[in-house]
């Protein structure tokens, strides 16, 4: 069975060690928060100006001039702080964050990723992508390993306009997590019940299979 | 207006010098922190041919969506404008020019503009389309792009207080580009929500001092809400 969204992030949550300081992006990344447990002392840093992201606000905390960089109302946590836009993107240029999690349509064998556009549609913009990815130290990508048609989005080189060159180590799918190093990905886990042969099946770019592959834990 | 005092009572006062085909920042993120009143004097008078630099393009109808809405903005510089329908009719039809620039790239070009730099180098977009035809560099074995800065001629921001010399602070995740772009406008004019007199605000408080700041003009706010999210298991 391929993973859920939520299985996705929940893999995910296992990179993330206490002291950390981590930037999660929209989509499943943003789920990724919901499965950090309590002993794991972190902070969120939304590029907007936020170090220190807490839950969704309830009705009476609900206050506009408290937003995340997906434009929701949220809180601030115990110990956050507010800076501004060039403030945020020296943490993010500068390699102070730990850890970036963000989602792609394409990532190949290089390690090069594609998630801003797509070519003939609407383009709004990378927003703080590309500034992420050239500056985390440490960056999770999480997205399905094939189209809704089966196609595969791990490839021997990218197809569509770049976030970033050469930047992706680790890819979490809803089927397995791979390392890419050396021109390759390197399957380290698969998903219960996803075999070896489905990975070879489902990726593009070149793959190698470690002689001690382990079943994801959920 | 005299000396040291910035306030000004007046929209004509605040906008005064502001012209066809300048530059113009608007801070914000979203609709957070946007200077509401002047956004909406800029639309009345009907100001066209603006080059317009902030993160974000407003909605339909609210912010800058109402820019767009006359034809104001020549070009849009901005790192995310998916929010509004108008904005992709204008910029499929090739009636505004979009210039889609990496948010930390677009606020390092406003703060060095701001600083009196003319340039810097950043590994962001380095090997992307943001990239193309501009001078790449190595340093330490890692390759770079060179980005030239941004000033402009008005930069419009909102603040939460202000003093009468135009020392301000700002309210958390409203604080956004407002800084910055103080700094980097010819004539910087602050929108605020309360204008207190010189010595009350702590001076290790300030976030934005005096001298970046020309005109000051109290402001109301709606404070539109973009995506609002409830935690309901509270």
């Amino acid at each position: 069975m391929k993973l859920s969204r939520e299985q996705i992030a929940k893999r995910i949550a296992q990179e993330i060690k206490t002291g950390y300081y981590v930037n999660l992006g929209i989509g499943i990344p943003t789920l990724v928060a919901n499965y950090i447990s309590d002993d794991v002392e972190i902070m969120l840093q939304s590029e907007n100006g936020l170090l220190g992201m807490g839950a969704y606000p309830t009705n009476a905390q609900v206050d506009p001039d408290l937003i995340n960089a997906g434009k929701e109302t949220v809180t601030a946590a115990r110990g956050a702080s507010f800076f501004s836009s060039a403030e945020s993107f020296a943490m993010i240029r500068g390699g102070h964050v730990d850890l970036t999690v963000l989602g792609a349509f394409e990532v190949d064998q290089q390690g090069s990723i594609a998630s801003w556009m797509i070519p003939e549609k609407m383009v709004k913009g990378m927003g703080g992508a590309m500034d992420l990815v050239a500056g985390a130290k440490n960056i999770v990508v999480a997205m399905n390993h094939t189209s809704k048609s089966g196609e595969s989005k791990l490839l021997n080189k990218c197809t569509l306009p770049l976030t970033g060159l050469k930047c992706i180590h680790k890819v979490v799918t809803d089927m397995a997590v791979l390392e890419i190093k050396s021109d390759a990905f390197h399957l380290i886990e698969v998903a219960p019940g996803i075999s070896t042969n489905d990975i070879k099946d489902a990726t593009q770019g070149k793959l190698i299979i470690s002689d001690n592959v382990k079943q994801m834990e959920l | 207006m005299s000396g040291l005092n910035k306030v000004v009572s007046t929209y004509d006062q605040a906008l005064a010098g502001i012209q066809d085909n300048m530059t113009i920042m608007c801070g914000g993120f979203g609709l957070c922190g946007i200077p509401e009143g002047l956004i909406q004097s800029i639309y009345q008078r009907n100001i066209k041919g603006i080059t317009c630099i902030s993160n974000n393009a407003g909605v339909d109808g609210f912010g800058l969506g109402l820019w767009l809405e006359k034809r104001q903005i020549k070009t849009m510089i901005a790192s995310y404008v998916g929010e509004n329908a108008l904005f992709e009719q204008l910029s499929i039809s090739g009636e505004m020019e979009v210039i889609l620039t990496p948010q930390g790239t677009l606020a390092e070009k406003i703060r060095a503009g701001g600083a009196g730099i003319p340039a810097f180098y950043t590994a962001t977009g380095y090997g992307t389309m943001v990239a193309a035809g501009k001078e790449t560099r190595e340093f330490n074995g890692k390759m770079y792009v060179m980005e030239p800065s941004l000033i402009a001629d008005f930069s419009l921001i909102k603040a939460w207080k202000a003093d009468k010399f135009g020392n301000l602070i700002y309210k958390k995740t409203a604080r956004n580009f407002n800084p910055i772009m103080a700094t980097a406008g010819r004539i910087t004019v602050a929108e605020v929500e309360e204008i207190v007199e010189p010595g009350e605000l702590n001076p290790d408080e300030i976030h934005t001092p005096s001298i970046y700041v020309q005109r000051v003009i109290q402001g109301s706010f709606e404070k539109r809400i973009e995506r609002l999210t409830i935690n309901e298991s509270q």
